[in-house]
């Protein structure tokens, strides 16, 4: 049982869309660990690999002319804000991993990024049109605060899964921990089942 | 990047919600408060940790919102045991007021002594500082990114570290600044630096305005030092600072950042 804070009522932007322990944020806040990193789209890839070795790899001007998506997303940041009817552009995993050698027990994927930041996702997630490669933002290039030149965009999971600067996604045979995965933060991260820290 | 040890029953680590008691508030500016809250139970915290905060209206209506800890505990310090009798229960959130927020006004103008509240935690295992930790310690804070710096300094000083600490601190002006008294009386042993970006204390000499390469370069450890380096404040002051800081040479990999807020207007 709750305890009931007295006299309190809340703002209560409620809206289904919005899952269990969110708020409704109008703005686009900023997360990240360290430095905003500077990349040099002249030798910037994108790379799908398994256990390391290449399987595949695309530079700036070869990702973005692939067909891409125009997507319409709401996002829910662990952090408690949830932002609605976010438009990104981006090529969808779908596109990317069809044209890739996937073994059957590769069942897993870590996104590598720039500064060092890493987050696992199951294989799973990353396809059936709910994953991409996001490039724009908003009608406009990604911001680097905000991930740019490239980030992953996942919304069906906690933001952090949305891994900023991604520069390649590594097929694993096991779930191995990424980032905040390995510092308190949940493996999978469901926003509609609360699954924010170890144990939740 | 350092890490924790990947647990083999994450179910040992779950952090379930607690009631704490409100013991006590003090004003530290006209818009900052500090709750120190009793929570039997709590298990301690590493310096630069955050705590959730729910609050629940009588209809079962509910939210929550995550506030650094501005003391955070006993956990990490050594020789000081988890009693949960001793001071190691009771923490500390200095809450800013947001203009139209939702839970931040509750807390610092209707939340009184004696009231119960949830929360869960500690959550964060990137920004902290260990007290076993003798490296050189670079602490720069914008506005309310002073409170979980200052849980670092304080927790220093409890564990009677030695390790060289620097601060600077940026505020608008002085009627901004939180823990004026208790930075005053660190100024022997931790060196500070302030910046005033709109007004100054009517004895100040030095300039008025934002942190700039120059300042930074006067007042940090140099990049050799290689200090750990903890950058907290709204977003755009961060991303300024960990900017100026690695084009001043200093390792990317050594500056750690929490940021709030969205990017500017």
């Amino acid at each position: 049982m709750a305890i009931i804070s007295r006299g309190f009522r809340g703002k209560r932007d409620v809206d289904p869309r919005i899952p269990p322990g969110q708020y409704l944020e109008r703005g686009f806040p900023v997360l990240s660990a360290g430095p905003t990193p500077r990349a040099d789209l002249s030798t910037w890839t994108f790379s799908i690999t398994a256990g390391g070795a290449p399987r595949a790899s695309w530079t700036w001007s070869e990702l973005t002319h692939l067909p891409h998506d125009d997507i319409v997303k709401d996002i829910h940041c662990v952090t408690k804000w949830s932002k609605l009817d976010s438009a990104w552009r981006g090529i969808s995993l779908d596109t990317l991993l069809d044209g890739v050698e996937v073994a059957p027990e590769e069942q897993y994927a870590m996104a590598h990024c720039d500064g060092g930041y890493t987050t696992n996702v199951p294989l799973a997630d990353l396809r059936g049109g709910k994953a991409w490669i996001a490039y724009q933002y908003d009608g406009a290039p990604l911001p680097p605060e905000h991930g740019g030149p490239a980030r992953l965009l996942i919304p069906h999971l906690y933001f952090w899964k949305s891994a900023k600067w991604v520069r390649s996604l590594d097929l694993m045979t096991e779930d191995t921990w990424g980032f905040w995965e390995r510092l308190g933060y949940h493996a999978y991260g469901d926003p509609w089942k609360e699954q924010r820290y170890w144990g939740d | 990047m350092d890490t924790l040890d990947t647990p083999s029953d994450n179910q040992l680590y779950a952090l379930p919600w607690m009631v704490g008691t409100l013991v006590a508030r003090t004003a530290e500016t006209p818009t900052a408060m500090t709750l120190e809250i009793d929570v039997p139970g709590w298990r301690g915290a590493l310096a630069g940790q955050h705590v959730d905060v729910r609050l629940t209206a009588e209809d079962g209506y509910s939210t929550q919102r995550s506030y650094s800890l501005a003391s955070a505990g006993t956990m990490g310090l050594p020789g000081v045991p988890p009693d949960p009798a001793a001071h190691g229960s009771r923490i500390a959130l200095t809450v800013q007021v947001v203009d139209g927020g939702e839970v931040s006004p509750y807390l610092t103008e209707d939340l009184q002594v004696g009231d119960q509240i949830e929360l869960r935690g500690p959550v964060g295992h990137w920004f902290v500082w260990q007290p076993a930790d003798p490296h050189p310690v670079q602490l720069i804070g914008g506005g309310s990114g002073l409170v979980p710096l200052m849980s670092m300094l304080r927790t220093r000083r409890l564990a009677g570290s030695r390790a060289p600490f620097r601060l600077v601190v940026s505020v608008r002006t002085p009627a901004d600044a939180i823990y004026a008294d208790e930075l005053e009386a660190l100024g022997g042993d931790v060196e500070i630096t302030r910046v005033w970006t709109r007004r100054a204390p009517e004895s100040w000499t030095g300039p008025v305005g934002r942190i700039d390469a120059a300042l930074l370069e006067a007042a940090c450890f140099p990049p050799d030092e290689r200090a750990h380096v903890f950058v907290c404040g709204p977003t755009p002051f961060v991303e300024a600072v960990a900017d100026t800081l690695v084009d001043l040479g200093h390792d990317p990999e050594r500056i750690r950042t929490e940021r709030f807020g969205p990017t500017g207007p």
